[in-house]
């Protein structure tokens, strides 16, 4: 008989018959009579199943392949699974897997374990990601910093770079606070007991593949979508536990109306798998391979990658951190949204704008020049919803104007709202086939994507942070003076970053196609390289910049935790109320 | 081809026209609707009334 370390009466086991015929037992059933005491449930293990199952493919694969990243990333992946059934396991025989319940005393018990970790791993990520891109900037500005050797090298570091931004820190923000915002705005509990901790484990899992891949020289050479098929089925999984647990609250919610930001979720969620299974359509060479060809080729392989990779912008970067714009600002600004009515014509107008927009990445290219003009096309009439949104956020404050000189967290989110606005003008006039003509292939897009994702994404999850971490562990932030420290520093990082990559990146343009009296070109390519050097160097100090800021809101996030005044659960303004776990 | 590339093409045109017009006064409709608005003001509520 195995005594349980919980207070929990003990797992009585027939005695001479296989652990597993207690195991597999759904809830309240009984076996012969005999009075059960705790039971695997379906969702333990159904898990244990799919992770058994991937553990052994991966073990396969790890033995018998000849690609040593793959043998690597398959044992990596198999070691994970082992883990989590363990984990499950532990929980078993420990007797703590009994359901939670999911109200406490007549109200919602929210499950805020995943969300505290995904916070913490945004945070670690986000470090992490602009470190190599401060690196990678200095780079350009000092090629010796490449150190000749292959793992260190631009090509390499560059995809680690915008993953890691995107898709770790980005991705686990929105992670951390979808979850968050679901559980509270539908008063409902997370369903499921292992599926939350499987999508945040299994999301940094991918990210760790999907890194260290890069590091080792494995990509499918598409941008925002560099991992190779294994690291996208995986992905695959992650995701399809992330919307069904993103559904759960939804499902039970005792509000009668599913609020706004639930919806800009929704449509991040599904959006991205759509777009992420179809531009990961690839067969492996083999099951024993790392590299995979694409199921199309040529001009529609390009077309599919640029639907996906603008819909990796409005979708993940644009639509996800619009539903923390209309949770966060509210809640900070302590009044409801602008205007509703506008959110919805926002919502719709928006998705069903956005999924047309991509063609725009392949002005004068071999995509036929109807498909490029409907690109521009849809990409200008998207300046409407992107504004209407943009109004939304900020008019919020309407009436309540000082908060920004008071609260700095306040100040980081409208300001993010604002280069939302800024990057949602200059982005649909890129899209002009002419414009587009000086613009592409030169620093000045690296600069408009900065602008939004140092500008918007970055300064919207920053105030989510900034919000989240106190409402997670009822304390009050830790200081607002080192959050005006981290907006002013940050915000000087930005200018630096933005205005280097305009003139850099005009000029690079303009010498590109300076013709002298004889027809030809006045400038060969070194010399438009040489000339971008001081702004490669402003552009690297602007990173810094950014970099530092964050580093102040590290700080700043594990004192709030370790030394920050606890707040009562009512009436301190900001505090949340979470009952313990 | 070319016959076949037109007619889709002019179907595509008309038709995504009318079609995304449709959905966007279906959406403005719907949310300018007068006796919508009550629940919508209730909904923007939502963040803020969550503590009590």
């Amino acid at each position: 008989m195995y005594q349980g370390r919980g207070n929990l009466p003990p797992i009585e086991l027939r005695s001479g018959s296989p652990i597993w015929t207690n195991l597999f037992t759904l809830y309240g059933a009984n076996i012969m009579g005999e009075r059960k005491v705790r039971y695997l449930s379906l969702e333990e293990g159904g898990y244990t199943v799919l992770l058994l199952v991937a553990a052994i493919f991966c073990l396969i694969i790890a033995g018998k392949t000849w690609d040593q990243v793959l043998a690597f990333h398959t044992a990596l992946i198999a070691l994970a699974s082992l883990a989590g059934i363990f984990f499950i396991f532990r929980r078993y025989f420990d007797g703590n897997n009994n359901p939670a319940p999911l109200e406490i005393n007549g109200k919602p018990n929210y499950n805020m374990g995943p969300v505290k970790f995904a916070t913490w791993a945004s945070v670690f990520w986000g470090i992490a990601g602009f470190s190599v891109g401060v690196i990678i900037a200095s780079q350009l500005a000092f090629p010796a910093l490449n150190f000749d050797l292959p793992w260190t090298n631009f090509g390499r570091l560059r995809p680690l770079h915008t993953s890691a931004v995107i898709f770790a820190f980005g991705g686990n923000v929105l992670i951390a606070t979808s979850f968050y915002v679901v559980q509270r705005t539908c008063q409902a509990r997370l369903m499921g007991a292992i599926s939350p901790w499987f999508v945040v484990l299994g999301y940094n899992l991918f990210i760790v593949v999907a890194g260290t891949g890069y590091l080792l020289g494995v990509t499918q050479s598409k941008e925002y979508a560099e991992p190779e098929w294994y690291a996208d089925l995986l992905l695959t999984i992650v995701w399809v536990a992330y919307l069904l647990t993103f559904l759960g609250p939804i499902w039970r919610r005792k509000e009668a109306h599913i609020y706004v930001a639930n919806w800009f979720y929704l449509a991040f969620i599904v959006t991205i798998a759509v777009l992420h299974l179809f531009n990961n359509a690839a067969i492996p060479v083999s099951i024993y391979s790392t590299k995979s060809y694409i199921v199309w080729g040529g001009v529609q392989d390009a077309m599919v990658q640029w639907w996906y990779g603008h819909n990796a912008v409005g979708f993940f970067l644009t639509a996800g951190f619009l539903a923390i714009m209309y949770y966060f600002i509210p809640k900070r600004a302590e009044r409801p949204v602008y205007s509703y009515r506008l959110s919805i014509v926002h919502f719709w107008a928006l998705i069903f704008l956005y999924i047309w927009a991509g063609p725009h990445h392949l002005h004068y290219t071999s995509l036929p020049q109807w498909a490029g003009t409907l690109g521009m096309t849809f990409s200008i009439i998207l300046w409407m919803p992107s504004w209407g949104g943009m109004i939304n956020g900020l008019m919020t404050l309407s009436g309540a104007w000082d908060k920004l000189r008071t609260d700095p967290v306040l100040r980081m989110m409208v300001v993010s709202v604002a280069f939302y606005g800024m990057a949602t003008f200059e982005g649909p006039l890129m899209s002009i086939r002419a414009v587009n003509g000086l613009s592409h292939y030169t620093d000045w897009t690296i600069g408009h994507v900065h602008a939004g994702a140092l500008g918007w994404v970055g300064y919207i999850s920053f105030g989510a942070l900034y919000c989240l971490v106190p409402w997670l562990y009822n304390k009050s932030l830790y200081s607002l003076r080192l959050v005006n420290w981290h907006f002013w520093v940050s915000t000087l990082g930005i200018v630096f970053y933005i205005c280097s990559m305009w003139v850099s990146g005009i000029m690079q343009g303009l010498m590109w196609r300076a013709y002298d009296s004889l027809g030809f070109l006045e400038y060969s390519f070194i010399e438009t390289v040489d000339a971008m050097y001081p702004f490669y160097v402003m552009r690297a100090f602007g990173g810094l910049l950014f970099l530092a800021g964050a580093l102040v809101m590290v700080y700043n996030l594990v004192m709030t935790v370790r030394a920050g005044e606890a707040v009562e659960s009512e009436g301190a303004g900001q505090a949340a109320l979470t009952p313990a776990e | 081809m070319d016959a076949t590339y037109t007619a889709l093409a002019h179907f595509a045109q008309t038709g995504g026209l009318l079609y995304f017009m449709a959905i966007f006064a279906g959406v403005v409709l719907y949310a300018c609707w007068p006796s919508n608005g009550e629940r919508f003001n209730d909904a923007s509520q939502i963040p803020l009334r969550e503590d009590d």
